[in-house]
């Protein structure tokens, strides 16, 4: 559960109070508050079955929740069916009307309003999305990415206050999406209406979206910019989930001063306080985590050149992968097996290959600290289950 | 580097796989399709020619019929039947518009409302038709016998009063008159209607229905603007199938009607086995064969749902 207080700008925002869903004996969404401020791009970011398209579905009157209440500004639409509500929505197959061309298809929302004169406006929004040429096409008649554009005009027509993007570009082949994410940032830029974007993927979440909500198991987890999530992850899931982290168990020894000193299998490190998530007096356990690019790596003949003060822990290089911008070395460490490194390309040194006694070091202000009682490989797997 | 990569072209003549295969293995399609020629052959072709000829032939039972290519039979039933070809088109018409009427509400609640429900209710459509059609028909006689509880409630009701106005019955009875007729065809076609109707509505994506509520289509435009348009496939189907067997049908308007509701089917039942003038049974059957085949042409181009499918 958690809260974005922003001041009240226009009164369009977007405001879930406590929602929640169950089917049967399954909740699906756990109660939850959420504030999507109006005008902003939205991300809720998850994998599947984590909730997110539930939540999306609420808003848009398609689900009704179980508890709580969706208000768009100032009004209650809890009960309003979705034909009463001001919010369109981009189904993620599209759900294109096969049996209507491309020119009915984006003028249907209009014309249920009863606007007559509707020529000049889907011709607009048809050069807005470039199909001005396929209008008298049926919707089986265009490529995927036609059809996806289709969807976001038909939707964005109605101008809407919220525009809901339910997994829009799951069906399209990587460069097209990258394009269309592209094009989905120009297009909520220039309309400026607010977007909720359900994505399961972290990169279309974090290039697109100004906040991130990432969802897991009907809850929301972390809040934030995409920044703000990949710095300071605030718990294990989402450091994995987005990214890559290495995360090392390890016992508070002491306090010094605005920084925590930490024992991990013989390794002292230290994690800024105000990084840690958990109240960590001495003794206690905490998972102390750094992001692989943030590491170096030195030859262990080397590492007396190591500057003072450097959290660091010596191992084996067990794997090397080259990436040609970076290369990926997997650490064997007594500390933390698999300990991930990403070093860039710049003066490699020719003694860093597998079997090599390695020093991986980094500085203790890129340290954060998370609740031990979690686990510790969160995320890590749905983002790779996702990802295939 | 490139000259490396280029292959020098093989010597040996090498067999492209492509290659249409030779001999018996290109035969192959032909002798597949060769059960149904011959099943079409002989239980399609060979009667309509025979019927054909049948019907150009003059003569008597005694004497036997020889092929005169006396077409004026054609004719001759055509002005003498014309009321009953009117009244098999007239009572199939009306049958098919009653299975539509009542069939599509029954197909959408099972193909869109039903949810677990669904296949037990498609069995119970089907259902009837583990009895056989002749007793199916017979035990209409039983429910719509005079003095019957239906027959006395639609009585007391004022409701025969109307149809008798109507000339759908006549004298407070609904036995042997139209109506009769027409709730028998309703009956013994409905699940031809239901079935197609099912199998496209439960095509509709849901997805479909939900994007049209989103789009701010109450339910009732939802169903005008996307849920029958997407189902005409179905409708088209159900009577066709429907309305082609109606015109044909002989035993509901044998069982369940009078004199005065003979369709075609009966006279032609009748000039087949009971007068046996085989020339001018098999003229009506290659008439009404005919009107069908103009009336559904007709039909199906005017739905033009060629491409919705």
């Amino acid at each position: 559960m958690q809260t974005t207080t922003t001041p009240a700008v226009g009164g369009g925002d977007v405001r879930l109070t406590g929602i929640s869903k169950r089917y049967g004996t399954f909740t699906a969404v756990h109660p939850l508050d959420l504030t999507v401020p109006q005008g902003s791009f939205f991300a809720l970011l998850g994998a599947s079955g984590c909730g997110k398209t539930t939540t999306l579905r609420m808003i848009a009157g398609l689900e009704e929740p179980t508890q709580g209440t969706v208000h768009l500004g100032d009004q209650d639409v809890t009960r309003l069916p979705p034909y009463r509500r001001p919010v369109n929505t981009v189904f993620q197959s599209y759900a294109l009307f096969p049996h209507l061309d491309v020119f009915e298809n984006v003028a249907f929302g209009l014309r249920r309003r009863g606007i007559k004169n509707v020529k000049q406006q889907v011709a607009e929004m048809l050069e807005l999305v470039q199909l001005g040429r396929q209008a008298r096409r049926k919707p089986h008649q265009l490529s995927g990415g036609q059809q996806q554009r289709v969807a976001v005009a038909r939707a964005l027509i109605n101008h809407p206050e919220v525009l809901l993007l339910d997994e829009p570009l799951g069906a399209l082949d990587l460069k097209l999406r990258r394009q269309m994410q592209l094009e989905l940032k120009r297009i909520q830029t220039e309309v400026g209406i607010t977007f909720i974007h359900v994505t399961h993927d972290q990169e279309e979440a974090m290039t697109m979206a100004d906040t991130v909500a990432v969802m897991n198991a009907g809850r929301v987890e972390q809040l934030g910019t995409p920044t703000d999530l990949y710095e300071n992850p605030r718990t294990a899931f989402v450091a994995g989930f987005l990214g890559t982290s290495n995360l090392v168990p390890a016992r508070v020894t002491a306090r010094r001063g605005e920084e925590l000193v930490l024992t991990a299998g013989g390794a002292t490190l230290v994690l800024p306080a105000a990084r840690c998530t958990v109240p960590a007096p001495a003794g206690a356990a905490v998972l102390a985590g750094v992001r692989p690019e943030k590491i170096t790596l030195t030859h262990a003949d080397d590492a007396a050149g190591i500057p003072e003060g450097r959290n660091r822990i010596t191992g084996r290089i067990a794997d090397a992968g080259f990436l040609g911008v970076s290369t990926q070395y997997v650490v064997d460490s007594p500390v933390c097996p698999g300990f991930e490194v990403y070093a860039q390309n710049i003066d490699r040194d020719p003694r860093l290959v597998p079997g090599a006694e390695v020093v991986a070091h980094w500085s203790p202000a890129h340290t954060f600290g998370l609740d031990a009682a979690q686990d510790g490989d969160a995320g890590t797997a749905h983002a790779e289950e996702e990802a295939a | 580097m490139a000259a490396v990569t280029e292959a020098p072209p093989p010597l040996a003549p090498t067999a492209p796989d492509d290659e249409p295969p030779r001999g018996r293995g290109r035969l192959t399609p032909y002798w597949l399709l060769l059960p149904g020629i011959l099943w079409l052959l002989v239980f399609f072709a060979l009667p309509v020619i025979y019927q054909a000829s049948t019907s150009v032939q003059t003569g008597s039972l005694e004497q036997g019929y020889t092929v005169t290519w006396h077409f004026a039979t054609y004719w001759d039933a055509l002005s003498e039947y014309w009321p009953q070809f009117l009244r098999s088109v007239l009572y199939a018409a009306c049958a098919t518009v009653l299975c539509l009427l009542l069939g599509y509400p029954l197909a959408y609640l099972i193909a869109l409302r039903a949810g677990r429900w669904r296949n037990l209710l498609m069995v119970l459509v089907v259902a009837p038709f583990f009895t056989s059609f002749l007793i199916r028909t017979l035990a209409w006689k039983t429910i719509l016998a005079d003095g019957g509880p239906l027959v006395g409630a639609l009585g007391t009701l004022h409701v025969l009063d109307v149809t008798d106005w109507l000339g759908w019955t006549s004298g407070h009875r609904v036995l042997a008159t139209p109506l009769a007729v027409v709730c028998g065809l309703t009956y013994n076609f409905l699940p031809f209607m239901i079935l197609p109707l099912y199998t496209s509505l439960e095509r509709i994506d849901p997805g479909l229905l939900e994007a049209a509520g989103d789009l701010y289509a109450r339910p009732a435009t939802t169903f005008r603007r996307v849920t029958f348009p997407l189902s005409l496939p179905g409708v088209v189907s159900g009577t066709l199938l429907t309305f082609i067997p109606a015109a044909g049908d002989y035993v509901n308007a044998d069982l369940l009607g009078s004199t005065d509701t003979r369709m075609v089917g009966n006279v032609i039942q009748t000039q087949f086995l009971r007068i046996l003038d085989y020339p001018t049974a098999a003229a009506l059957s290659f008439l009404l064969m005919a009107a069908i085949l103009l009336m559904v042409t007709v039909y199906i181009r005017r739905s033009g749902t060629e491409d919705l499918v």
